[in-house]
């Protein structure tokens, strides 16, 4: 007990931090199974009747399978952060934690990393199934922007993702998650092309995160019809900083709440 | 505050929890009116007192878990939310959950990492006595195997300060025994314990402490004997016939009376005795029953009084 080792070595508490919540998440159907073959079963039945048609210069199946991977990847930040930490807060597994020299970040970091690594195995499921069922068929690079597109702006989601874990009622993530997710995809022409919607969604789209980001994940397998890449950017970025803030207030309440 | 009498076992060793001048409010309810109270390394205290009187709210105080609404608390003399005195300190907790989907091993495994000088993986699931279960997932264990998981994730960073919140309150008989021998084996290794319970005999067997809260203030702090002194063995439930004489308890040798209606109860030491002056004093008793005394609500009961 001396003061160099006065307290534990934050990368290995990180590191069995991560191991410890990649295990819970594959573990938990509600999250493994659901987010890994939700996307699947949907491309299966709408993307798969693009085949044969193109959309934007890009081949039906692959121009839908870049949509449906921003649904994939954006739900699984979804998942990790609103349904995981709500279970948390049901079991009141928040409580021992926060008795213990577990630090914030470390906890975060840890699910953070998990869930970027889900987040790789959704679009890899999807990319699977797409290729051997649509005929998709991209270029090394193409995957590659499309993989770094979908990481990079999968931010706005985390931070949701942590404003869902915090607000909603314990039980309630997954509705709540669901709830979110699959309208906004709905509006930002995933599941069926923009013009179809109602007048009222197609004035509200262009807004939505959801909407920018499967605009970069088009913009990767070079589709003709995408807003320039600084729009797309800077809209997700003014959505990241509104929902980390959100996130960071509700952090806080959640925190003043317990410490009362 | 009344402190009736105040016995460190351990006057020089250096303090390890000190609460000063400490309030505690919940809106309109004070849970914590000015307690002092200061806890020595190597000392094993156990808070006792009815539920509401202040023991879980003590005990979230001290592991820096809520702030008091006045007064200062001090873990090795620091902060007890600092990562620092967190790295010394274990706590087995009520009403706190775990992730279901790891194992027993796992778990610890991962609690362990928390800490700087963690105890051994073999050693804490054998002192916690969970060799059976160590490969199996927290959601398929009994309360029992979850009771000693709590009890290996406090003690695995071999802790200085252990706090068990009511630890054997889901047990049974035999699985309160067993868990017992475990906390005293740990209390013989010199650390220093903080255990809350509402059983009386518990915690004079652990105990060289015993810190009695009623109604937001410590009422008693001293060794398990001399609580047990002043707690009479017997408890006298009495069902009157008729209306109570008016000096029927004159000089009676009874240290706590409860009367309402036809009911009426007596702590005593002499249970004979005071039934014979009771009959020759021509109370009208209907039914009698004397059982040993519930010495937590006994003691609270006579402390109230005096």
């Amino acid at each position: 007990m001396s003061a160099s080792t006065a307290t534990a070595s934050r990368l290995f508490m990180l590191l069995e931090q991560t191991r410890a919540e990649f295990l819970r998440y594959l573990r938990s159907p509600i999250l493994s199974v659901f987010t890994l073959a939700l996307p699947v079963v949907l491309y299966l039945f709408v993307g798969l009747s693009y085949a044969g048609h193109t959309i934007a210069g890009v081949p039906g199946p692959a121009y839908a399978l870049a949509g449906f991977a921003a649904y994939a990847v954006s739900n699984v930040m979804l998942s990790t952060f609103g349904i995981g930490l709500t279970v948390d807060r049901a079991r009141r597994m928040d409580v021992l934690m926060r008795a213990t020299p577990l630090r914030p970040w470390v906890f975060l970091t840890g699910r953070a990393i998990v869930a970027v690594f889900f987040g790789l195995m959704a679009l890899a499921t999807l990319g699977a199934f797409a290729v051997l069922t649509g005929g998709v068929n991209l270029s090394l690079t193409a995957w590659a922007v499309l993989a770094g597109w979908l990481l990079l702006g999968s931010l706005p989601f985390l931070a949701l993702g942590l404003a869902i874990g915090y607000l909603v009622n314990p039980n309630a993530g997954g509705v709540a998650v669901n709830l979110i997710a699959l309208p906004l995809y709905f509006a930002s022409g995933v599941f069926r092309p923009v013009d179809q919607l109602p007048q009222l969604i197609q004035h509200v789209s262009p807004y939505l995160p959801s909407f920018r980001y499967a605009q970069l994940a088009w913009s990767a397998v070079g589709a003709t019809n995408v807003a320039p890449l600084g729009t797309n950017l800077g809209i997700l970025a003014l959505w990241t900083v509104g929902l980390a803030f959100l996130a960071a207030r509700a952090y806080r309440r959640e925190q003043s709440r317990r410490l009362a | 505050m009344t402190r009736l009498m105040s016995g460190p076992a351990f006057p020089d060793a250096p303090p390890v929890v000190q609460l000063s001048e400490i309030h505690k409010r919940y809106g309109q309810v004070e849970a914590l009116a000015g307690v002092d109270l200061t806890i020595r390394s190597g000392e094993v205290v156990t808070v006792l007192g009815p539920n509401g009187a202040g023991k879980t709210t003590s005990i979230g105080l001290m592991l820096g878990l809520t702030r008091p609404t006045s007064g200062t608390v001090r873990l090795f003399g620091e902060d007890p939310a600092s990562v620092r005195a967190r790295s010394r300190t274990g706590a087995m907790l009520q009403d706190s959950g775990l992730p279901e989907q790891l194992t027993v091993t796992e778990l610890i495994r991962l609690l362990r990492s928390y800490y700087p000088t963690p105890l051994l993986t073999e050693r804490v699931v054998q002192v916690a006595g969970l060799q059976d279960c160590g490969g199996k997932r927290f959601g398929e264990l009994s309360g029992g195997q979850r009771q000693r998981v709590y009890f290996a994730l406090a003690i695995c960073g071999d802790p200085e300060l252990l706090f068990l919140d009511e630890p054997t309150v889901a047990l049974d008989v035999e699985g309160r025994r067993l868990f017992l021998d475990f906390i005293g084996e740990w209390a013989r290794s010199g650390r220093t314990i903080v255990l809350t319970t509402h059983h009386l005999e518990e915690a004079a067997q652990l105990a060289t402490r015993i810190v009695v809260f009623d109604r937001g203030a410590v009422i008693a702090d001293e060794p398990p004997a001399a609580i047990r002194a002043r707690v009479p063995g017997k408890r006298i439930r009495i069902r009157l016939g008729a209306t109570l004489p008016p000096d029927a308890l004159h000089e009676l040798h009874v240290s706590g009376v409860q009367h309402e209606a036809n009911r009426l109860e007596l702590l005593t030491a002499d249970p004979a005795g005071v039934l014979r002056a009771l009959y020759a004093r021509r109370v009208a008793i209907t039914d009698v029953e004397v059982a040993g005394a519930d010495l937590e609500q006994a003691f609270i009961q006579i402390t109230r009084r005096t």
